[in-house]
This record gives C-alpha cells, sequence and structure tokens, in this order.
C-alpha cells in the first residue's frame, strides 16, 4: 500500500512539474468561458446597410431614420441611385442594401401602395434572414402607425416566453459542453497518452516487474487526473456562476456524481486506447479524432443534434458526451431531478461498463 | 600545428559550473580519448568544440576556426556522431546516405561513388535498402559512423559511440577507427569504458567538470604505478583532486 | 539551394512512410468536411411541440395544421393541462409549448386580435430566437389566410397604405447553410493540417535526437525552415484541392470567383500557419507539449474568427482582437472569393494582412530555431 502511495505521488509530481501543460489545462476552459460568455454572439446586430433613396421623400427620411436608430443596423452609405451594390457585397461594405422606388411618399399617399427592395448578402444565408425579417418589421410598424381608421386584417399575437433561459446566454448552452470536452481532454486524452508514453519508453516494463499490481498501476496513473478533472470542474461551475450567472437549479450532489460517472466512462476510454496504440503520436491522433471531435461536433455542444441528417443523430447515440450534456443541461439549467434522467444515466453506465471490460480484457491481453 | 586548442574553457549552467577552465590541445591525426564518469563534462565540452553550445568563457579553436565567431566553418570541417542515435530511423540505409551527402554539399557523382564504397566495406550492400529501424544496433553503430566521415572531415567528434553494443562489435568498431585514423582524420572520442581508453594515442580524464590528467595511455600508468586504465581512473575518480595530484607525484617521485 | 533539395526529399520520405500518419493526414479531412458541413447548421428543423388547443375551434385547428405544414414543427404531444406540458418540455420531449386559449376565435372574429402562447425551450438561446422567427412567420402568413375567410371590412387603399417589400437574397437564393459553411470548414482544414504537423515536425527531431546531427551540420538557418515549411505546404495545397472537389460535388457550392486568385491567396495564408506552427514547434520540447499549445492557440483562433457566428455581433473589444487572427481574414477571403466572385482588388485588405503575418511568424520562427544553444 505504501508502495502504491508513492507511486500515485510520483505521477502527482510529473504532472505538476510540466507548467506549461497544466496552464493550458486551466486557462483554456476559462478563456473559453471567457470567450463564449463575453465576446461570441449568435445573434445578429449592427449589419452593415446600405440605402438608396431616390426620392428623398419626408416618408424615405422618417423610415431610414428608424432603421438606423435600430441596434440591428449601422448605416454604411447613402446614395440616391441604384449603382455598384454588387461591388459594395463583393467588398464585403454591407451585407444588405434596402432600395426605395421612386416618389415614395407621393405613391405611398395617392395609389396607398408603394415599394420597398430588399437585397441581402445572403452568403450568410442566416444573417440574411435575420436581417430581412428586422427591416420587414421595421417597415410593417411604420405603416400601421401610418394607417388611419380600423385595421383592415386580423392579427394573431404570439404571446412569447423563454423557458430557462430569458435572456437568451449563450453561456448557459455552452457551459455544460465545455465541461464535457475537458472532462474527454484531461481524462481520455492526458491518460492515453501517459500510459503509451511509459510503453514507449520502456518504463512500464519496469513498474510491471515490482510489487505493485498490474491494475493498481492504471489506477495509480489514473487518480492524478482525475483529481485535475474534479478541480477543473469546479473552476468552471465557480466562474458561470459567479461572473455570467448561469444557474445551478438542480442537486449539485447529483451533478458532481454524474461527473463522476463520465470521468470514469472517459478514464476507461483512455485506458483502452492506450491498450491499443504502440506510440504516444498514434494515442494522440486517435483521442483527437475519435473523442474530441465527436464531443464537439456530434454532442449537440455547439450544433443541435435534432437538426442534423438522420445518419449522423444515429452516429451520435454512441456518442457519450450526448447523454452527458442532456444530463447536466438538465440538472443545472431546467433543474429536473434524477426521475427525469435516470435513462441517460443508465445508458452512460452501461457504456462505462462496456469499455472499461473491453479495456481490462485488452490490458491482460497486452500489458501484463 | 595543433588543430584543437582549448584555453580555460568555462561553461556554467546557473550556478552549478559543469566545465571548469579546461586547457588542452589535440595534434592532428591523433586519436584522442576524453574519459571521464558520467556527468563529468564530457559532453557539454564537446558540445561547445562543435558548436552546439556557446561557452561562458575562455577560448577554443577547432581546425583553426574560432568557437564564438565561425562555428558554422568549424562545423564544414568536422563530423559528429552523438550518444543518442543519429541516423534516421524511418529512411532506408541508402537513403540516410544520400541525405546526409546531400546536406554536406557533396556532388551527386561523389554521393553515389561513396555510397557504393562504403556499403561494400560495411558489408551492408544486401541491407541497403532496409530501414534502419530493422538493423541490429552495432550495424547502425557503425553505419553512423562511417555517415559522420561522409564528407571527408578534417576531425571526427564521438561521443559515447559504443554504448551498449557487445565487445565484438566494439572491436570492429574500433578498427573503423583506426583505419580513418590513418587516412589522417583526427579522432576525438568520449568514452568510459577504460578499455577502449588503451586503444587511444591519448587520453585526457576528466572529473568534476576539471581534466585531472592528460597524456598517452602508457605514460599515465606508469605515473599512477598501476596496470590497466581502469586503475588511473578509479585513483582519480575515488580520491579526487587532491588525492590523485599526491599520487601522481609520488609516483612521478618514485 | 541544393541542400534545400535533400531537405525536401527526406521530409516526403518520411512523411509517406508513416503508416499510421497517412490516413489521418488524408482521409481524415475529408471525412471531417462531410461531417462537419452536415453537422454545423444552426438552422432549427424538426421542433417538437406540445398543444394545449383550448379553442378546438376550425381557426385554431387550422392554425396548428399551418404550423406542421411548414416542415419546422412537429406536433408530438397533446393535452388540456398545462402542467402537463410543462413537466414534457422538463423531460426533455419537447421544445416548445404552443398554447392557444380558449374563445381564439371568437376573439379573432369580435376584435380582429387573438394571442397565443408559445413558450420556448431556451437552453440554446440562440435556437430558440430562430425557432421564434419561424412562427412568427406562420403567425403573420396564417393572419393573411384567416383574413378570406372572416367578414371584415376590405381596407381602403388611402386610409391602409401598404408598404410593399420586395427582396432579393443574392449569391444564395435558396438560403443554403452548407454553401455559407463549407469555404470556412476547408479554412478549417487547411489550418489544421498545415499547423498541427509542422507543429510536431522540429519537436519530434528533438525528441529523437537527430536535431543535433543537423545542427552540427553546415546547414543554413534559412534552408532549414524553408525545407520543413515546404513540405506541408504542398500537402496543405493538396487537401485544399481534395477538399475543392468535394465542395463541387457533394455541395455544389458556386465557385463564383478565379481558382488561381483562391490558390494564391491559400499559398500565403498557408506560409503565416505553417510559419506559426514551426515557431511552436521551435519553442517546445515534446510533442505533447507542442500539440497542447497548438490545440490551444487553434481552439481561440477558431472560435473569434466567424466560422460559426458573426463577427459584427461581437463587441466592440473582441472585434479589435479579430484583426489579430489570421484566420479570420482567410475564412472572409474565401467567403467572399468563392460565394461572392470578388476578385484581387476585393480582397487586398485582407490579402496585405496576411502577408504580414507571413513574414512576422516565418521571420519568428527563423530567429527563433537556434542552431547554437545559449
Amino acid at each position: 500500500m505504501n508502495a502504491f502511495r508513492g507511486f500515485v505521488l510520483k505521477e502527482f509530481y510529473h504532472i505538476l512539474r510540466d507548467r506549461r501543460t497544466l496552464v493550458i489545462l486551466f486557462g483554456m476552459p476559462v478563456i473559453q468561458l471567457v470567450l463564449f460568455g463575453f465576446a461570441i454572439r449568435n445573434e445578429v446586430n449592427d449589419v452593415r446597410v446600405l440605402l438608396v433613396d431616390p426620392s428623398g421623400d419626408y416618408v424615405t427620411q422618417a423610415i431610414k431614420s428608424e432603421v438606423l436608430a435600430s441596434p440591428y443596423f449601422e448605416g454604411v452609405g447613402h446614395q440616391t441611385r441604384e449603382i455598384g451594390i454588387e461591388r459594395t457585397f463583393q467588398k464585403g461594405r454591407a451585407k444588405e442594401a434596402i432600395i426605395f422606388e421612386p416618389d415614395f411618399a407621393h405613391r405611398l399617399a395617392h395609389e396607398g401602395v408603394a415599394r420597398v427592395q430588399v437585397l441581402t448578402d445572403a452568403s450568410d444565408p442566416n444573417t440574411a434572414n435575420t436581417i430581412l425579417a428586422y427591416t420587414t418589421s421595421i417597415l410593417q410598424d411604420y405603416r400601421r402607425r401610418l394607417a388611419s381608421g380600423p385595421p383592415g386584417g386580423v392579427r394573431i399575437v404570439p404571446e412569447v416566453r423563454m423557458r430557462y433561459n430569458p435572456e437568451l446566454k449563450s453561456v448557459f448552452l455552452f457551459v455544460p459542453g465545455l465541461i464535457a470536452l475537458i472532462l474527454m481532454l484531461v481524462c481520455a486524452l492526458m491518460t492515453s497518452i501517459t500510459i503509451t508514453r511509459e510503453k514507449e519508453t520502456g518504463t512500464m516494463e519496469v513498474l510491471l516487474v515490482s510489487p505493485l499490481k498490474p491494475a493498481q498501476i492504471i489506477v495509480g496513473k489514473v487518480i492524478p487526473y482525475l483529481v485535475i478533472s474534479l478541480a477543473i470542474v469546479s473552476v468552471i461551475l465557480t466562474l458561470a456562476r459567479a461572473v455570467f450567472q448561469v444557474p445551478m437549479r438542480g442537486s449539485l450532489t447529483l451533478l458532481m456524481l454524474e461527473c463522476l460517472l463520465f470521468i470514469a466512462c472517459a478514464l476507461s476510454l483512455g485506458i483502452l486506447i492506450s491498450t491499443r496504440s504502440r506510440t504516444q503520436q498514434t494515442a494522440m491522433m486517435v483521442s483527437l479524432s475519435g473523442l474530441l471531435l465527436p464531443t464537439v461536433i456530434l454532442s449537440g455542444f455547439i450544433f443541435p443534434v435534432s437538426s442534423m441528417p438522420v445518419p449522423l443523430q444515429m452516429v451520435s447515440h454512441i456518442v457519450p458526451a450526448k447523454w452527458f450534456l442532456i444530463i447536466v443541461r438538465g440538472l443545472m439549467i431546467k433543474g429536473v431531478s434524477f426521475a427525469d434522467i435516470w435513462q441517460e444515466t443508465l445508458v452512460l453506465a452501461g457504456m462505462t461498463l462496456f469499455f472499461l471490460a473491453v479495456s481490462v480484457r485488452n490490458f491482460n491481453d497486452r500489458l501484463a | 600545428m595543433a588543430i584543437i586548442e582549448v584555453n580555460r574553457l568555462t561553461r556554467a549552467f546557473g550556478d552549478f559550473i559543469a566545465v571548469k577552465e579546461v586547457t588542452f590541445s589535440v595534434e592532428r591525426g591523433e586519436i584522442f580519448g576524453f574519459l571521464g564518469a558520467n556527468g563529468a563534462g564530457k559532453t557539454t565540452c564537446i558540445r561547445m568544440l562543435i558548436g552546439l553550445l556557446a561557452p561562458t568563457s575562455g577560448e577554443a579553436r577547432v581546425a583553426g576556426f574560432d568557437v564564438y565567431t565561425q562555428p558554422e566553418q568549424i562545423k564544414r570541417n568536422i563530423g559528429y556522431m552523438s550518444q543518442r542515435f543519429s541516423l534516421y530511423e524511418d529512411l532506408t540505409v541508402r537513403e540516410n546516405i544520400r541525405f546526409y551527402g546531400g546536406i554536406y554539399g557533396l556532388s551527386n557523382r561523389a554521393i553515389k561513388e561513396k555510397t557504393a564504397e562504403l556499403l561494400e566495406e560495411l558489408g551492408l550492400t544486401g541491407v541497403r535498402d532496409e530501414r534502419i529501424r530493422s538493423l541490429p544496433l552495432g550495424w547502425r553503430q557503425k553505419l553512423a559512423f562511417s555517415v559522420a566521415i561522409l564528407h571527408d572531415p578534417e576531425i571526427v567528434f564521438l561521443d559515447e559511440p559504443t554504448g551498449g553494443v557487445d565487445p565484438i562489435i566494439r572491436r570492429q568498431f574500433w578498427d573503423l577507427i583506426y583505419e580513418a585514423s590513418a587516412q589522417g582524420v583526427t579522432v576525438f572520442v568520449t568514452t568510459h569504458y577504460m578499455d577502449e581508453a588503451e586503444y587511444c594515442d591519448r587520453v585526457s580524464i576528466m572529473v568534476d567538470g576539471r581534466i585531472e590528467a592528460i597524456g598517452p595511455p602508457g605514460e599515465l600508468k606508469r605515473k599512477f604505478g598501476v596496470d590497466t586504465m581502469n586503475e588511473v581512473f578509479l585513483r582519480l575518480a575515488r580520491g579526487g583532486a587532491e588525492t590523485a595530484a599526491e599520487t601522481a607525484a609520488q609516483g612521478g617521485g618514485g | 539551394m541544393r541542400t534545400i533539395l535533400f531537405l525536401l526529399q527526406k521530409e516526403f520520405l518520411q512523411i509517406f512512410r508513416n503508416r499510421a500518419m497517412l490516413p489521418i493526414i488524408f482521409v481524415m479531412p475529408l471525412i471531417q468536411l462531410l461531417v462537419l458541413s452536415f453537422a454545423a447548421t444552426f438552422e432549427v428543423k424538426n421542433t417538437t411541440v406540445s398543444l394545449i388547443d383550448e379553442d378546438g375551434s376550425t381557426t385554431s385547428r387550422r392554425l396548428v395544421e399551418h404550423f406542421e405544414a411548414s416542415g419546422y414543427f412537429t406536433v408530438v404531444h397533446r393535452t388540456f393541462s398545462t402542467a402537463e406540458a410543462d413537466a414534457a418540455m422538463q423531460r426533455g420531449d419537447v421544445r416548445m409549448i404552443l398554447h392557444i386559449p380558449p374563445d381564439f376565435e371568437r376573439d379573432l372574429r369580435l376584435t380582429g386580435t387573438a394571442p397565443v402562447q408559445l413558450i420556448l425551450d431556451a437552453q440554446d438561446g440562440a435556437a430558440a430566437g430562430v425557432v421564434q422567427a419561424y412562427a412568427a412567420r406562420i403567425l403573420t402568413a396564417y393572419s393573411r389566410d384567416v383574413r378570406v375567410d372572416f367578414v371584415v371590412p376590405p381596407p381602403d387603399p388611402v386610409a391602409q397604405p401598404v408598404i410593399d417589400v420586395v427582396f432579393s437574397h443574392w449569391y444564395n437564393p435558396d438560403l443554403n447553410y452548407q454553401f455559407y459553411m463549407v469555404p470556412g470548414i476547408l479554412v478549417l482544414l487547411v489550418t489544421m493540417i498545415g499547423t498541427f504537423l509542422s507543429s510536431m515536425n522540429v519537436v519530434r527531431e528533438k525528441e529523437i535526437g537527430t536535431i543535433e546531427q543537423l545542427n552540427v551540420t553546415p546547414i543554413r538557418k534559412r534552408d532549414f525552415i524553408i525545407g520543413k515549411l515546404v513540405p506541408f505546404w504542398i500537402l496543405a495545397l493538396v487537401e485544399l484541392s481534395a477538399g475543392l472537389v468535394v465542395a463541387k460535388v457533394v455541395f455544389h457550392v458556386p465557385m463564383l470567383g478565379n481558382l488561381w486568385l483562391v490558390y494564391g491567396l491559400t499559398g500565403v495564408y498557408l506560409v503565416g500557419m505553417l510559419g506559426l506552427g514551426l515557431w511552436i514547434s521551435t519553442i517546445t520540447e515534446t510533442q505533447q507539449q507542442a500539440m497542447f499549445i497548438s490545440w490551444f492557440i487553434m481552439v481561440v483562433f477558431i472560435l473569434m474568427s466567424g466560422l460559426f457566428t458573426p463577427i459584427e455581433s461581437m463587441p466592440g473589444w473582441a472585434q479589435k482582437l479579430t484583426l489579430l487572427n489570421p484566420i479570420a481574414y482567410f475564412i472572409e477571403i474565401m467567403r467572399r472569393v468563392l460565394l461572392k466572385g470578388a476578385g484581387f482588388w476585393d480582397v487586398q485588405a485582407q490579402f496585405w494582412a496576411l502577408v504580414t503575418f507571413a513574414v512576422i511568424l516565418v521571420t519568428l520562427a527563423v530567429r527563433q530555431y537556434h542552431k547554437v544553444s545559449a
């Protein structure tokens, strides 16, 4: 037992001595959290718009000033003729052009109809779609105020409530994903590399002939990473709470237990990879492409799984992070109880057992 | 004229002084053994002479060039084989020879001739298209040496060239060294095998960053009144500087 | 000059001989391109809905039909109890609750307006915003349709003026999201291959010890860096070509601009990114460190590049930071040239920025690489 404690301590020293890696391990989640919290926004703001107004009357002036006053738009130019729009788009100087027809006020007053042409640079379709909606709603609001007498049509008024995240903050979405990503990175990638390195440098054989049992060696290698990853999770949770007001609506104890389960899953994946790869480079590349990328892309971290093509949705079922994300989001943001997430927990536990069994078998075959 | 001249050469890493005011010279054409225990400062010293490490103070000239100001000229005139394996394991024998010949500026024809000659001499013609990884250690080491003198340098520096190989291969390796020496190449070799010291024209023994003894092996053995270089070394290493000097003085008096 | 040729030959031999890495270099990026382009979408399809229709009239049923016919919404749960609907959302079974109050039809007939309640699961705020926009559009369209059935006075054209909005979406009339993403993802692939491979290259020679042997040869620092840079430069351009073929054949991405311009700009960009990789390689001791540092820099650069989220939406300080991000410039260039047919003069500002990066990063790498340790 004493030998085991010494071994675990040695592993800790190894990790603590590599300052650069340690700084990155703790710095990466913090910086990502700050970026997601402060810098990265999904909503569309300050879109550069080009106004083309041949008539320049009181109506178009009023509409233009409303467009420019809204937070969504930023005027980049004003011209009276419809020329050079293609160039403006190609140079990226504007993403939208609003073109009024000549004699705008006159037509509106006498014929009751005036035409506005809206051109968008739809190379970015999301922005194009959104700014078209903004523009239309500004124009319609103006029209409604212009109208006298009873409205001609019917209006269904949507009362919208944004549940769980009324301010639509993107941090709410990203914090759980970040936890999953970091746990994968530390537990699976780091463990697989460190065990492979012992194999590559031949020190694994020295350890195997020592009085330590093979299982103890693996557990000893894994414990420091377990401690570090729990520390990182705490840092992320504290920051998310203190700086970004991400709620913790469910049980914190349950969340920590679920994190432990996911850590166990990631660690067993890391061990599995290390029993199969000969060099650090292979272990690294397999972890990166087999574990980290799916965790980023197919788990629902950034992109909603339900919008993906069916084959990709099927693949996402075997990504552990997908299940973990449902659990963490449920616990933190929605405040669910265990009754709502027991199925996901069961899936995760099943996966962990499976990976663990496979890696133990591999380990006995290949290492011992 | 000496081909290597070293005067009070010193190298410090922070507070630790790895090489302390070392002074010696090596004559053209000789086989010079640079001995010492692990960590005595041999590798640090050799790295300064071949322009991989800047000295802290002192002077050194190699092949007539100054180590501070003319490291690139030095590199044209020396060969080097390090204790860490220096050939590319994922390239074949022929590809390695071609690569090193190329970056030393040998013409294509010279490379071709040298390759054939060298493969013949080492008996590696049959495995010339094998990757280095698949060759036994002894073969690789002999090949690494031949590659290090491919461009006909004036001096070749060998840092622990025979680490980890069996006595038969070591003997064969020394045959290669003698052959190179016979063609006029100066050989500067570090080792901690004391039997190898007997093969050198002259040796120096380094203890804790200083050169404690220098001279032909026979002379040193007489001086210390012992039969083998191993005993010379043990005296110096065990006794430390003062006892060693004492013994030397007694040996000289008796 | 001849020295460089020997170095190049050696690097290529090593790259092609590494059986474990070859598939990672050549197959992985294409799989990533395919998977990412299909997966990376902020379109929100198949929103699951819990319906509470307390009105139960023809009008309310028609409204629900409109929702379902749009293709964005699927009613998977019907109930009359708000508590049940809430529980369904809590379990994650539904993403939206559509609550039509009693007397919906009557109110609409009598007063011309009636409310409906939309409760959205806003954990993913952006997606919730998109769903809300879809729903609003459906409601507006339905209001217009339903007018015909109701006895309402026809609008007086002068008292009720109409502003007719005609729109056209240029470059991408069908709003195909993949057109937008694919050029950006191509940038990602080229960057990853270039930076990761080059950052691990020199440090690998350090780890196995061959760097010492190179350092005692009379090889010039400049030749050394060029010899290390060119192989990955060529590889990345080959990747780009393969990627462009996939973009054309699989995703039908329009390529309006001049492809030579694309290659020229990529060439300049790559010099900078490879310089970055080599610089990382010269300051690190192990491949593990090199990989972590490149990964870290990549993640920050990519998140701040405008690949997934528009740069204009960032706060001012963050927008200024993107001026230091080569990936941001290059994504902008690729999108403009490929999708909008921009020519050299339209992207020259970005071009000069890339040239500056290339000069700075390569200089850093050359200066950081020492044949003599101090």
